[in-house]
């Protein structure tokens, strides 16, 4: 009924508010970069972690299936572009081969991991993509013998940026008298990343194979009856949320210039889901406002909390890392406290708790 | 029609345990195409396990089923919707969160193709499904008599009205045999004589109808033939009249022996 509503909204007011979002999304990275360029590599992390929530959310959000290894498939993408683009194996294919390549490996391996745990259901389907995450994590960090193929615990270095033709994303150009720095480049190619996933998750979510998810979601056991092939409609939710994780990873790689197994740990598959589960979900704009929340906050306190004691004491008391931690940790609980259906959850969602809870 | 072409489900001693229980103890039956099949028994007689083995919820340990001629795979629920037979459930299972329309919808989806690209793309092939889809799904509803809820969430629907979009969601499937699992359970008069009527009409359009329930009076109106089980073996198969009189039956129903 949400659907018809927003439907009988007019055309013009429509277009207002793409005018107005488009225009604050091209002012973001100017204004972000009035306070330093490490800015606006904050707000490109926000988008980066944007895409990878809404992958995750196609697995957890429709489909119903817990994930806690989805950094797994962001390595496999980081991997893929580092390994083709930079000079340990010297070669260096453009992006646009790799990008899509990436999503295809990652997609793989998305199936790899579904394909055992597709009679697991929520905590065992968690401990076994658990368990997946880190064995890829760890193969990363020890595949440097007998054949090096991964530089260990090192890492991958001088990995090249994206690249359309002599136009480089990550030195600082002139573009209609405007200048561009490397990071606010690739904010616009994120911003363009991520309107292409939302547009996906959007048409997704209200098709044969939306409904199918959601069915499995709802009652396994009656969408089979319904004739639904759920071995192959979950497989394919994997491999659709493994491969959005692995452009998000090509991505990160060229952004970075250098990858580690330290990138993908345990802690980066929970954040992502968290921002999923805060953010409210299945919810598309819940999701969004969970990634950047989660993505920002953190950054904010970081370079807040530091100037804010010297003021205060004069000089530094806790350390602000694990003060980040504690401030995060502490956030988490409140608001699955107050809001346990998420900070923006979609108004049926909402209803349910409700319901669950009288 | 020759006798053979007449057969729409040939079950061959089929047979499951759970355990050492003997749920069902090689239970043989068929059911001709158009009829209303009855199957009762008392609490426990394996008249659900015999459901979930035919829709391939369960495996059964022996026998097998052989419908419209094919033999069916066990093991495999999709595939049994797919060649034909649709089912309800006791325990109503509904996609609780989705609307009513979007629950016979889903039972659509067997019937359909569109895939991953055609959804993402909405091309003019997809749009045309998805409208089919929607018109189908509204009939359905229609057919059932609760188009009125056709945007309420399936698990606000009133008792009867889930039993009712249960089986406007197993009809969607295009089933040859519906195969309805105590239908009436929990309905009052007026909702069990209304039940009566969809039935008689769903089998009047064209679809056999196997039906387990525990309302004696409605299994003997209804049906054309009546299977009973006991401890998992049948007891007994004939017209109702037949049935009602058996000496099995009684006892079955009744405990210890009649004389």
């Amino acid at each position: 009924m949400n659907d018809q509503v927003r439907k009988s909204v007019p055309w013009q007011r429509h277009w207002l508010g793409v005018l107005l979002i488009a225009a604050v999304l091209l002012a973001v990275p100017f204004v972000a970069a009035l306070g330093g360029q490490a800015w606006v590599r904050i707000a490109n992390f926000a988008i980066l972690y944007i895409f990878l929530a809404l992958g995750l959310n196609i697995v957890v959000g429709y489909a119903g299936l817990l994930d806690l290894g989805y950094v797994a498939f962001y390595a496999v993408g980081a991997y893929v572009y580092a390994l083709l683009a930079s000079p340990h194996f010297g070669l260096h294919l453009p992006f646009w081969v790799i990008l899509p390549l990436g999503a295809a490996i990652a997609c793989i391996f998305g199936m790899l991991l579904g394909a055992p745990t597709l009679k697991l259901r929520g905590d065992y389907l968690a401990i076994v993509t658990l368990g997946f995450g880190e064995i890829i994590r760890i193969f990363l960090n020890n595949l440097n013998a007998p054949i090096n193929v991964t530089n260990g615990a090192q890492g991958i270095t001088l990995i090249d940026p994206i690249r359309i033709g002599g136009f480089s994303f990550a030195e600082t150009s002139t573009i209609l008298g405007v200048q561009v720095s490397g990071p606010q480049k690739y904010y616009f190619f994120l911003v363009a990343l991520a309107i292409l996933v939302i547009f996906v998750n959007v048409r997704l979510q209200d098709s044969r194979i939306g409904r199918a998810w959601q069915a499995i979601r709802e009652d396994e056991v009656a969408a089979k009856a319904c004739g639904i092939n759920t071995r192959n409609i979950k497989l394919l939710a994997f491999a659709m949320g493994a491969s959005f994780g692995g452009i998000a990873g090509g991505v990160f790689s060229a952004m970075q210039g250098f990858v580690s197994p330290e990138s993908f740990s345990l802690m980066e598959s929970i954040t992502i889901l968290a921002m999923v589960v805060l953010g409210g979900m299945g919810h598309i704009p819940g999701v969004i406002l969970g990634a950047v929340l989660l993505t920002a906050l953190p950054e904010a306190l970081r370079y807040g909390i530091e100037p804010l004691q010297d003021a205060i004491f004069g000089r530094s008391i806790v350390d602000p890392e694990s003060l980040r931690m504690l401030i995060f940790g502490l956030a988490l609980v409140l608001v699955m406290r107050f809001r346990p259906a998420g900070l923006w959850p979609s108004s049926q969602r909402r209803r349910e708790l409700a319901e669950s809870a009288n | 029609m020759s006798e053979q072409q007449q057969i729409l489900l040939e079950a061959h001693e089929v047979a499951k345990h759970f355990g050492g229980v003997k749920a069902l103890h090689d239970v043989s039956l068929t059911i001709r195409r158009g009829e209303i099949y009855g199957l009762i028994g008392p609490n426990g007689a394996g008249k659900t396990t015999f459901f979930n083995c035919l829709t391939g919820l369960y495996k059964n340990e022996s026998g097998h089923f052989i419908f419209d001629g094919v033999k069916l795979a066990a093991d495999a629920p999709h595939k049994a919707a797919e060649v034909g037979i649709a089912r309800t459930f006791q325990n109503i299972r509904l996609f609780g969160n989705m609307t009513a329309i979007e629950n016979v919808m889903v039972g659509r989806h067997l019937r359909t193709h569109a895939n991953v690209v055609g959804a993402i793309t909405r091309n003019r092939a997809t749009l045309a499904e998805e409208a089919a889809i929607t018109r189908r799904a509204d009939e359905l509803l229609h057919y059932v008599g609760i188009q009125d809820r056709a945007h309420d969430y399936a698990k606000h629907l009133s008792y009867g009205d889930q039993r009712r979009l249960e089986i406007a969601r197993a009809l969607a499937t295009e089933p040859k045999l519906l195969a309805l699992d105590e239908p009436a359970a929990g309905m009052n008069g007026t909702e069990t004589e209304a039940l009566r009527l969809l039935v008689e009409g769903i089998c009047r359009d064209g679809v056999t109808v196997l039906l387990i329930e525990h309302d004696v009076k409605l299994v003997m109106g209804l049906c054309g033939r009546v299977a009973v089980l006991d401890y998992g073996e049948k007891i007994c198969e004939d017209v109702p009249s037949v049935v009602q009189k058996d000496a099995r039956v009684i006892e079955a129903y009744l405990g210890g022996s009649v004389a």
